[in-house]
């Protein structure tokens, strides 16, 4: 058990060292392979200052674009694990680990802001991820025991509609009926924190919430339908219904836990992305996360928020890969030996 | 892979009299997999029914100048005189008539019905050609990874993984957003080159996918009997590799590009809609949906791209299913 986690440890370091290389790149190696110049990107931190084409070439050189990648990967890998101290000209700013970089445009590093926007991505991502286990499982579950029902079919209807809606969509017509012409919902922008004021929190979430359990509810509903007629058909609920036990009893202890273990790699999975940033969610109902952020920093073209929001979400995947694969063990002692 | 033996429906009846007739009026053909399959599909009135809608779907996006010129108007003219100028909303609510099929875009009164039908080509060529990529680099990876085994699975397993783990919509958002910016210094151009970056990152970060399954079959492939008579007879890898094992990927490979195809639909939109898709003023369904964003009074504006993208979506999934079903004799709903 103990090589087992160290193993998985390890992994995932490894999974880390390499994303953070392939964000790296994204951002310098292939912009480079394109064409683009040092000084190029000395402008974009800039922003639009308007300063000369002197101070921009010496920015360049100040910032380090002209170093060879290697070093400049080294320098921005150090600001994580170590800390460092960026000039804004003014004065020296000292960025304590982990530094995920300095905004030059808005003046502000990096982590800080993100560790301000995560509240409110994290409320979104459980909130929705109950809603979501709750309803998919459950619906999967009827579906499969009652297969060929009117409600199989009917559940299985609405789930495939639900995986053919994008989010932005559904998001957007809810938003519309339920909060502007109905007004029993809170309408877009609307967050409080759970810290202030916990009903008035749930309140607002709760149109994000469903909108966005109801697109996994629906993948995971086919998913344990699916799964549960597969292990329901195994000898070993057999030899459970002979030996006489009762069919609740087989249907939650031997045919629904069979059925789950691939339902909890992919809840990892998910909630881990959306951990980072549930981007389209929070665009359409303008949540200040992690995602808005994302999208913000794109469009501002603020290339160290961008690096230090796309690290953010591989971490958080990462870990929740690393979880998933420990509960696995535990769960499934078989497992362990690979 | 065996040919399954399928004697449910017409055949049922048709072999008895087929018997008693000898080899009389007619001979007793063998069918193809892929009869079979197609003949299982005819009688799949749901898949039919998605493929109906996918075929129309693409006809419309080919001839969408043909479409747009007999039911209405360019898709970027702006028809002022459709807009109230004091609410800079469309005339009536919508625009709704015979002229404007599905009203007009406030403020500058674009005709909505032309821009759902341009936006169709958008959408149905990335995910197009995003999938195609994702296909054959999948096919190829996971077919040399499992027929190789070794080292060279285990290198290109890692890979998978780590593609897997990839926060899949930030890369891609900031991707595009990177090389679209720097624009200037590249060769090529606007909508080409928009649509060849959402080619290349739509399809470059989806291969994994089909490249498991594909791996997968290849590993219990590679067993079989006919691959080892293939070798006893003196084949060598290529051979084996294309003759042998890859006619025999073609069902999966099928499945998966055509159920891969909706969900790149939806990533194309979700792009677009955050702004980093195509850009405006060229017509895309997740580019109207941003737009329309700021219009909830005239939710009509969402309505019709957002029904677009999920009739599309759920065509594709529709017939995907069926092709499964279809292929696979294994799979039963």
């Amino acid at each position: 058990m103990v090589t087992y986690i160290i193993r998985r440890l390890i992994a995932a370091v490894l999974m880390l060292v390499v994303v953070s290389i392939v964000t790296f790149s994204i951002f310098f190696v292939v912009p480079r392979l394109a064409g683009v110049t040092a000084t190029d990107f000395a402008n974009r931190y800039v922003g639009s200052k308007g300063a000369t084409a002197e101070t921009v070439v010496a920015l360049a050189d100040k910032l380090g674009f002209n170093d060879p990648l290697t070093v400049q990967y080294g320098r921005w890998v150090k600001g994580i694990v170590a800390g460092s101290d960026f000039d804004t000209g003014a004065s020296i700013e000292h960025c304590p680990a982990p530094c995920f970089g300095y905004s030059f445009i808005t003046k502000t590093p990096v982590w800080p802001e993100l560790l301000d926007r995560l509240p409110v991505t994290v409320s979104l991502a459980i909130g929705a991820s109950v809603i979501w286990l709750v309803a998919g499982v459950s619906t999967g579950v009827l579906s499969a025991l009652r297969r060929g029902s009117f409600f199989d079919r009917a559940a299985m209807g609405v789930a495939l509609a639900g995986v053919s809606l994008p989010i932005f969509f559904t998001g957007m017509m809810s938003l519309v009926f339920f909060s502007y012409k109905l007004g029993i919902t809170a309408p877009g922008r609307s967050y409080t924190s759970f810290v202030d004021d916990p009903v008035r929190w749930a309140y607002n979430l709760i149109l994000p919430w469903i909108t966005l359990a109801f697109l996994y509810a629906a993948v995971y509903a086919r998913l344990t339908r699916a799964g549960m007629l597969e292990t329901m058909g195994e000898d070993y609920i057999r030899t459970a219904r002979a030996k006489g036990l009762r069919e609740p009893t087989v249907i939650v202890k031997h045919g629904l836990r069979g059925a789950l273990t691939p339902i909890i790699t992919i809840f990892g999975m998910d909630v881990g992305l959306l951990l980072g940033g549930a981007i389209l969610t929070e665009t359409t109902f303008s949540l200040p996360g992690l995602g808005k952020y994302a999208v913000q920093a794109i469009s501002a073209n603020d290339l160290p928020k961008i690096m230090g929001v796309t690290m953010l979400v591989a971490f958080f995947v990462v870990m929740a890969n690393l979880l998933v694969d420990l509960l696995y063990a535990v769960v499934d002692p078989r497992v362990r030996l690979r | 892979m065996t040919a399954p033996l399928d004697v449910s429906g017409d055949e049922q009846h048709a072999a008895p009299e087929a018997v008693s007739q000898g080899a009389g009026a007619k001979a007793i053909q063998g069918r193809s997999l892929g009869q079979i399959a197609w003949t299982r599909l005819k009688r799949d009135k749901v898949a039919m029914g998605g493929a109906g809608v996918v075929v129309f779907l693409i006809l419309a996006a080919v001839f969408a100048p043909v479409v747009v010129g007999w039911f209405g108007h360019p898709p970027n003219e702006f028809h002022q005189e459709m807009i109230d100028t004091l609410t800079m909303q469309p005339k009536g609510g919508t625009g709704i008539s015979a002229d404007f099929l599905f009203g007009v875009e406030p403020v500058n009164g674009r005709d909505l019905f032309s821009r759902v039908v341009y936006g169709a080509r958008i959408s149905l060529l990335v995910a197009f050609l995003a999938t195609l990529l994702s296909v054959v680099i999948g096919s190829i990876m996971g077919v040399v990874a499992g027929y190789f085994g070794g080292w060279v699975d285990a290198l290109i397993s890692r890979l998978m993984d780590v593609f897997l783990a990839f926060p899949l919509l930030v890369f891609a958002l900031s991707l595009v957003g990177v090389l679209g910016q720097f624009e200037t210094q590249l060769a090529i151009k606007g909508d080409t080159l928009r649509i060849l970056l959402l080619v290349f990152i739509i399809g470059f970060f989806n291969w994994p996918y089909i490249g498991r399954i594909i791996r997968g079959q290849t590993l219990s492939l590679r067993e079989r009997e006919f691959v080892d008579a293939a070798r006893s007879i003196g084949a060598r890898g290529p051979y084996i590799l294309f003759r042998e094992i890859l006619p025999n990927l073609i069902a999966p490979i099928l499945i998966y590009a055509t159920l891969l195809i909706p969900s790149n639909v939806l990533f194309e939109a979700a792009l677009s809609f955050l702004g980093v898709g195509i850009q405006p003023p060229t017509a895309t369904w997740g580019g109207m949906l941003a737009a329309a964003v700021k219009y909830y009074t005239v939710p009509h504006f969402m309505f019709f791209p957002g029904m677009a993208i999920f009739i599309t979506v759920l065509a594709f999934n529709l017939f995907g299913d069926g092709l499964r079903d279809a292929l696979d004799p294994r799979s039963s709903r």
